[in-house]
């Protein structure tokens, strides 16, 4: 009893591969090193909207990175722990998210010719082609 | 990514497979940032060591510490010998104080493991220096010379009062960065990313060390990752003031690079700080601002009996300790207590040898060296409210320990070490 629409993102590859999962969305920054569990991939910083909440196997879209010098390391120890996202889409292109996103091994995007906060919710279904620089959007719509 | 012919070489192997995996992570790290090309450093601040059991296990299960490396300071997919490194390279400082396994809460094997970790890192070249305030001990880069630093404070500081370049790095590209001496070319690296982006008018007197921290923790609250331009400074910062003004805007915000008009050098005036960049916004700090932040910083501090007294972040300068001594000498620290200060390495042996050390010891306190509270997460047993002197521990140990913290200047700090009790006002 549910339709299914999509939308189509194209931005900039900054870790190549594809992959796909459901979107886990906060307009918050992410602190790596104080901010993440990296043995469970979940947000532990005191004020943050998803605290408490794992982004294991998530597509993860928020604004950017915040924090220590260990964003980088506290990433890729969820790989290591194999806990890392699905995917990282982001706004704000800094040397910390960059980094991390490259040794966290999972495909990630920027420079949206939309911005994927105000397009994408949690849950919707999200596939992500770096290669190519598509993203796709499946929001499961349900009838009223 | 453009490569010169030298780099190209590394990339292919000339120099062996560490340098070889080295530079493959600088071109992914390069292209994943944008940047056309990579830049020649000899000047690296970077964390190696490996200070808990999961580094312990890791390098049982995959091959010792050249699997460390290479999986945490290289991002390789496979375990290369790590040759001795290329660029001029100190030490972060460390999770734990190697000397101190019972106040730190270790057992005796990570300390050997430690031990076996640092022996390795300085058979490789790394200096020990194990502090977050390289320019206090001997790496103090030329203004202009392009640089690869981790640790927040250190950053802005290299930035801003040094006027040398770097972006604020991670373990793995300074790990790239000592084997190759390359870092992209981006960001704090060109001229256009280091002008003023907002103006920051002070209306208020800063002076004291505990000024400058709450000047720093407004600004990076303000300005987030921009860089702030702050005019109408009347009483210079020395070293302590600028080191605690740079680690608190980074803590509250990101901020990598900032300018005091009169006083950092690549602000000689308003006009050069901005370099042609219009402000995007003019902020006022008047004494509204300045108690308003007092008061924030202050806002888990409840009970004023103090468990806890730390001193020492950024890692205590030498003048610091002599103003802490001068404070203490003739007194006690009370028996509900303790008071833990923290420097460099290199400085604590003068103070040793000075006698520095003695008098802050007969008073009762604890002078540590290649850690703090923060990084070690460590403090005396049953510790609820703690007071502290850096913008920068008082942000993150309730968040990180969930204590209470009081945050005031250094006297105020040891009086609530000598009395138990917090005292601080608003001055």
């Amino acid at each position: 009893m549910s339709t299914e629409s999509m939308i189509v993102l194209r931005g900039r590859c900054v870790v190549p591969g594809r992959s796909e999962g459901q979107a886990l969305v906060t307009r918050d920054r992410i602190s790596g090193w104080g901010g993440i569990d990296s043995r469970t991939g979940t947000i532990v910083e005191t004020r943050h909207e998803l605290r408490g909440v794992s982004f294991a196997g998530k597509v993860l879209v928020f604004p950017g990175a915040k924090g220590s010098s260990g964003w980088s390391n506290a990433f890729h120890l969820t790989r290591v722990f194999g806990v890392a996202p699905a995917a990282m889409l982001f706004n704000e292109m800094t040397t910390k998210i960059a980094l991390g996103a490259v040794v966290t091994r999972a495909p990630a995007m920027t420079d949206f010719d939309r911005d994927p906060l105000g397009c994408i919710e949690n849950g919707d279904w999200i596939t992500v082609d770096a290669d190519r620089g598509v993203v796709e959007i499946h929001k499961t719509l349900r009838p009223a | 990514m453009q490569l010169t012919d030298d780099e190209r070489a590394m990339a292919d192997g000339r120099d062996g497979p560490a340098v070889q995996r080295a530079m493959d992570l600088l071109q992914r790290y390069g292209r994943a940032l944008g940047a056309e090309r990579l830049v020649a450093t000899n000047n690296i601040v970077a964390s190696v060591s490996a200070t808990t059991p999961f580094m312990r296990d890791f390098a049982r299960r995959k091959g010792g510490m050249d699997a460390v490396f290479s999986e945490f300071s290289l991002d390789s997919a496979d375990v290369v010998t790590i040759p001795k490194i290329r660029a001029f390279t100190t030490h972060t400082q460390l999770g734990f104080v190697p000397d101190e396994p019972e106040r730190m809460g270790v057992d005796e094997a990570t300390v050997q493991f430690y031990r076996q970790g640092e022996a390795f890192i300085t058979g490789l070249g790394v200096q020990a220096t194990n502090t977050c305030t390289p320019y206090q001990v001997g790496n103090l880069p030329t203004r202009g010379e392009h640089c690869a630093w981790m640790e927040s404070s250190a950053v802005i500081y290299c930035n801003s009062v040094l006027g040398a370049r770097t972006n604020t790095e991670g373990r793995e590209s300074v790990g790239a960065a000592m084997l190759t001496g390359r870092i992209p070319y981006w960001g704090y690296h060109l001229d256009a990313n280091r002008r003023g982006t907002h103006h920051v008018v002070l209306e208020t007197t800063v002076e004291s060390t505990s000024d400058w921290g709450l000047l720093g923790y407004w600004i990076g609250d303000q300005v987030q990752e921009r860089v702030p331009v702050v005019e109408g400074v009347k009483c210079i910062p020395n070293l302590a003031r600028l080191k605690h003004f740079g680690a608190a805007a980074s803590s509250s915000g990101g901020v990598e690079m900032a300018h005091l008009v009169g006083i950092t050098p690549e602000a000689p005036n308003l006009e050069a700080a901005f370099g042609g960049n219009r402000p995007i916004e003019t902020l006022r700090f008047g004494a509204a601002e300045h108690r308003a932040t007092w008061e924030k910083i202050n806002a888990t501090g409840k009970d004023t009996q103090v468990d806890y007294v730390m001193l020492g972040c950024p890692h205590y300068t030498m003048e610091q300790l002599w103003e802490a001594a001068r404070l203490i000498e003739g007194r006690k620290v009370n028996a509900d207590c303790e008071l833990w200060i923290f420097t460099a390495r290199a400085i604590k042996s003068i103070a040793d040898q000075n006698g520095t050390t003695k008098i802050l010891e007969d008073a009762g306190a604890h002078l540590m060296t290649d850690s703090c509270s923060a990084m070690s997460r460590a403090v005396p047993k049953g510790t609820r409210v703690a007071a502290f002197d850096s913008a920068k521990q008082a942000h993150y140990l309730p968040a990180i320990l969930g204590l209470q913290a009081w945050y005031g200047g250094v006297d105020e700090c040891i009086d609530a070490a000598c009395t138990g009790r917090w005292q601080g006002r608003f001055a």
